[in-house]
């Protein structure tokens, strides 16, 4: 039997950096939650859908389960686990907490780090914006509404604390 | 003397749930890891009705990391049977209508668990299931449930004579009278499909036994912890109290998780056989292929009415696809059968219902658990008698509602159990009214002339829905105060992302003057209660809710009494931040926390007389009867008559579920099931080919709705206190979805109006829309069912 194809990467994850020799063919979805137990990015669909195990990678929302564990060498990645400060939740978790943003929580993770990006590339989104970043995410429970509600009011919350 | 002070019923409030969720610090199924864990894969039927002639595990056993594989002969070493035990009344159908944990000779549906792998990872175990390899003999499968009826029909299972499962009759009265006399009789024929329930989370197992005390714990993502107890403890011959079933963090259920699987057999069986933690995690593709279903009911309908559109009767024939197996009974078509009469006086009433078996996944029911079909197919009725008697829509249905000082209204159906069905309480036509002058329904002629004008093609649809709610026979509720003063919640009921721990807090919070967020509530913990049903049918707030509302009372009735003896006899208390204080005298009051250790008792002490052991109390509310909800909804559309494109541009949902305990949350139930019910009317089929073949396995094509096809759901409450619990609480989770596709069906017809087209199907999709209409431009009818 042929050994497995290994692998050595270095990635940053929410800052910090790890070093692990991965099996090629592991995904970066896999890698966060069962080598980094970050297991706060979810897997719905695991093929590229539903959007739970969205990631930033530089910067840039992935969907971690199409992507491999290699691919993400000598990059960034932002996780769930990442948006909350020493002082507690994100503006954007706080909306989401405050708007009942979310029911079962299992979307939750990707949805947020879509709207994390959507927030920092494009502070003051329409309506329009929101839900057109949000439809590349399944939500079964919430039927959306909240949660476009708390991506206008974070947006809101954060345009207001820069202006102060 | 003794007032309730904190008033959080009823109040909008942040989740408890919400802090670790947002966090990711969430605790799902495959979140958990045990040491010494294993992984486990299954080999499913590719056919969807074959025998097995050989499994041949050899190379299988060979790959690496691969710890066992089992077929069905393999498990029978520790299972007393493949089949799993029934779940409702002995007699009802055939103990063949239950799946078996591995098929050991017939698979009959493709997804019918064959074999199973255990490796060290989950990669190792799906790479070995590939190199299982699994002689067939391929058999004729049974797709349609019309043609599995035929006389010449192959059957759908070697182990059964017929492809009826069940056939039964719903109904009262003196239907032939009603139709051989009424002035009007319209015919209809409906197709209607519901996909699957589709929890963003699939299903998981992780089991371990303990050998040395021959206990087992087992992790389920289920609506169902203490069933799937009693389930692992019979087949595995475990008594109950040696198995210890968790739900951990549930990432929604919607039905699919209301079912003890063959998986969760077969993994616990695995980990007994092997003494080591296996764990199972379902991906979207079996999800697809072995998690319940609803999909297809083929419906021939006739309505009696009289001039004015009063219905003098409904009867027709139902024709149910029940796939492989019925492990829910013949719930579904039932449910789908007995809500037809919704919130009308209904003279006469029958429905003939033919449950049949075809080789397709069993079907149990999804949010809303049929009663969507029943409406969908008395909305279009009266929709028709509007259009063939040149009514308005809204107008008959006022002159056919139930009216309010009628209740409780006994509809004349008796139902499974031999009681009569009483709706206990609702007031119909002020719903109506109240949505309609939201929805500004009256002004819509002039709103549709107008966008026909810039050619735009609007329509309204209206739609009432009523839900039986509240499923009994009971659920328990422990609260607790511990010796620090915690107060502790416990309920077999479980949360699967309705905030029920939240409403739970809130209801125990409003006896115990503490805040709500200052109390723990366990849900779906074997090891906690010994009782419990768990998570479906809309009832859980109400149930468990009632329990808790009883015992936080008995808890705080016992801290007054304690209160009286340890501080001043005969006085006025009032319970606030965690004490018991003397009213008007907040100086004087006695913590939660030494009422609780006076209560545990020191030896040598004193206990106070006349007061029972423990802060704490703990109750079973049962019910019997259901409390039924009920919800109006109006929507409006833009329909594309050149590609078939249906917009939802409004949507206005009037619901009264009672009592609301958290109106935010119940508020984001509506939201939820509104944007299911947009699902099933427009987008969601779970599709098989000729052969028996899925062909909708990805979300690519299975289409659920997504944030740019729905709008914001206007809701309005209104609550008509159910006299069946102390609280008057209805339930709320299935309501939204029960008028949904109704509604929009009736909006399109509107919005088509010049055409003159009848829909008789859900879902609606754009290119039969685009059938629909072009066969209308060319002059043609069309009464066909879609994908029939």
């Amino acid at each position: 039997m042929a050994e497995p194809l290994m692998a050595s990467i270095a990635v940053t994850v929410n800052g910090v950096e790890q070093v692990r020799d991965v099996e090629q063919r592991l995904t970066l979805a896999d890698f966060l939650r069962h080598e980094l137990n970050l297991t706060g990015t979810h897997l719905g669909c695991e093929h590229g859908v539903c959007g739970a195990c969205t990631v930033l990678v530089d910067g840039i929302s992935m969907r971690s389960c199409l992507m491999l564990a290699v691919q993400a060498n000598r990059r960034s990645i932002e996780t769930v686990e990442g948006l909350a400060g020493e002082s507690g939740l994100n503006p954007l978790q706080l909306a989401f907490w405050e708007r009942h943003g979310l029911q079962c929580g299992f979307c939750t993770p990707g949805i947020l780090m879509s709207l994390t990006e959507l927030l920092r590339d494009n502070p003051r989104p329409t309506e329009a914006e929101v839900r057109d970043v949000l439809s590349g995410h399944l939500c079964r429970c919430t039927g959306y509404q909240n949660i476009v509600a708390a991506a206008l009011d974070a947006a809101a919350a954060l345009d207001q604390g820069v202006a102060q | 003397m003794n007032a309730l002070e904190s008033r959080v019923i009823g109040r909008r409030m942040r989740r408890t749930e919400d802090p670790a969720l947002l966090q990711g610090k969430g605790r799902f199924i495959d979140d958990i890891k045990i040491p010494g864990m294993l992984h486990a894969a299954f080999v499913r039927s590719p056919h969807a009705h074959a025998l097995i002639s050989s499994i041949d595990v050899g190379a299988a056993l060979g790959k690496p990391g691969v710890a066992a594989v089992y077929v069905a002969a393999d498990l029978l070493r520790v299972l007393k049977g493949l089949r799993l035990p029934l779940h409702f009344p002995a007699g009802v159908l055939p103990d063949n209508a239950m799946p078996l944990v591995l098929a050991p000779r017939e698979v009959c549906y493709v997804g019918e668990t064959v074999a199973l792998i255990v490796a060290s990872s989950r990669y190792l175990a799906e790479d070995a299931a590939d190199e299982v390899f699994v002689d067939y003999e391929v058999l004729p499968a049974v797709v349609d449930p019309r043609a599995a009826m035929g006389a010449d029909s192959p059957k759908a299972s070697l182990d059964t004579e017929s492809n009826l499962f069940k056939r039964f009759r719903v109904g009262y009265g003196d239907c032939d009278q009603a139709f051989a006399t009424a002035p009007h009789v319209f015919r209809e024929t409906l197709f209607q499909h519901r996909g699957a329930a589709h929890p963003m989370e699939g299903r998981g197992v992780i089991a371990t036994v303990d050998p040395g005390a021959d206990t087992m714990t087992v992790w389920s993502s289920t609506q169902m912890a203490h069933e799937v107890r009693a389930n692992i403890a019979e087949m595995l011959g475990f008594e109950e109290e040696r198995v210890r079933v968790i739900a951990p963090d549930v990432g929604g259920g919607f039905g699919a998780k209301f079912l003890v699987y063959p998986e969760e057999i077969a993994i616990a069986a695995a980990a007994r056989l092997l003494g080591r933690p296996v764990k199972w995690i379902e991906d979207r593709r079996e999800h697809f292929i072995s998690a319940i279903h609803e999909r297809d009911q083929y419906w021939e309908l006739e309505v009696a009415v009289d001039g004015a559109g009063v219905l003098r009767g409904v009867r027709g024939l139902l024709t149910h696809d029940q796939g492989a197996f019925a492990p829910h009974s013949i719930t579904v078509p039932y449910n789908s059968a007995s809500s037809v009469l919704g919130p009308y006086i209904v003279p006469a009433f029958g429905i003939d219902v033919i449950v049949a078996r075809t080789n397709k996944v069993p079907v149990i029911p999804v949010r809303g658990a049929g009663y969507p079909q029943g409406t969908f197919a008395m909305e279009r009725l009266l929709d028709r008698v509007a259009a063939e008697l040149g009514l308005d829509r809204a107008e008959v249905r006022s002159r056919n509602l139930i009216p309010a000082e009628r209740m409780p209204y006994s509809v004349g159906l008796i139902n499974r159990a031999g009681a009569p069905v009483v709706y206990d309480s609702g007031d119909y036509a002020s719903c109506q009214r109240r949505c309609l002058e939201a929805a500004g329904y009256a002004e819509f002629p002039a709103r549709q002339a107008a966008a026909r004008r810039e050619g735009r093609l609007i329509g309204i649809g209206i739609a009432h829905g009523v839900k039986c709610t509240g499923r009994g026979p009971f659920e328990s509720g422990t609260v607790r105060v511990s010796t620090s003063g915690k107060v502790s919640v416990y309920t077999g009921a479980l949360a699967m992302g309705q905030g029920l721990k939240t409403t739970l807090a809130q209801i125990c919070a409003e006896q115990l003057g503490i805040d709500p967020a200052d109390i723990d509530v366990t849900c779906g913990d074997t090891a906690y209660v010994s009782l419990g049903i768990g998570g479906y049918g809309s009832r859980q707030t109400m149930i468990a809710g009632s329990s808790v509302h009883l015992a936080a009372a008995a808890v705080r009735a016992k801290a007054l009494k304690v209160a009286a003896l340890m501080l001043a006899p005969e006085t006025d208390f009032v319970l606030a931040g965690g004490k018991v204080e003397v009213a008007g005298r907040p100086e004087i009051s006695l913590p939660f926390a030494r009422i609780a250790v006076a209560l545990h008792g020191a030896a040598g002490y004193n206990f106070p007389e006349g007061v029972e052991a423990g802060l704490e109390a703990t109750f079973h509310f049962t019910v019997n009867d259901m409390a039924y909800a009920n919800a109006f909804h109006v929507c409006e559309v833009e329909v594309d008559a050149e590609t078939g494109h249906v917009q939802v541009i409004r949507y206005v949902a009037l619901h009264d579920s009672g009592k609301l305990i958290s109106p935010q949350i119940a508020e984001g139930q509506v939201h939820g099931s509104v944007v299911h019910g947009i699902g099933n009317a427009l987008f969601e089929w779970m599709g098989y080919d000729d052969a028996g073949q899925p062909i909708t396995t990805t979300y690519g094509d299975y289409l659920l709705p997504t944030a740019t096809e729905v709008p914001n759901i206007e809701v309005l409450t209104h609550e008509t206190l159910s006299p069946l619990n102390p609280l008057g609480m209805k339930g709320v989770g299935e309501v939204g979805v029960i008028p949904v596709a109704a509604a929009i069906a009736s909006a399109v017809e509107s919005a088509l109006q010049p055409l003159a087209i009848r829909i008789r199907e859900m879902p609606l999709t754009p290119v039969r829309l685009l059938e629909l209409v072009l066969q209308a431009q060319s002059g043609s009818t069309s009464a066909k069912g879609g994908h029939a």
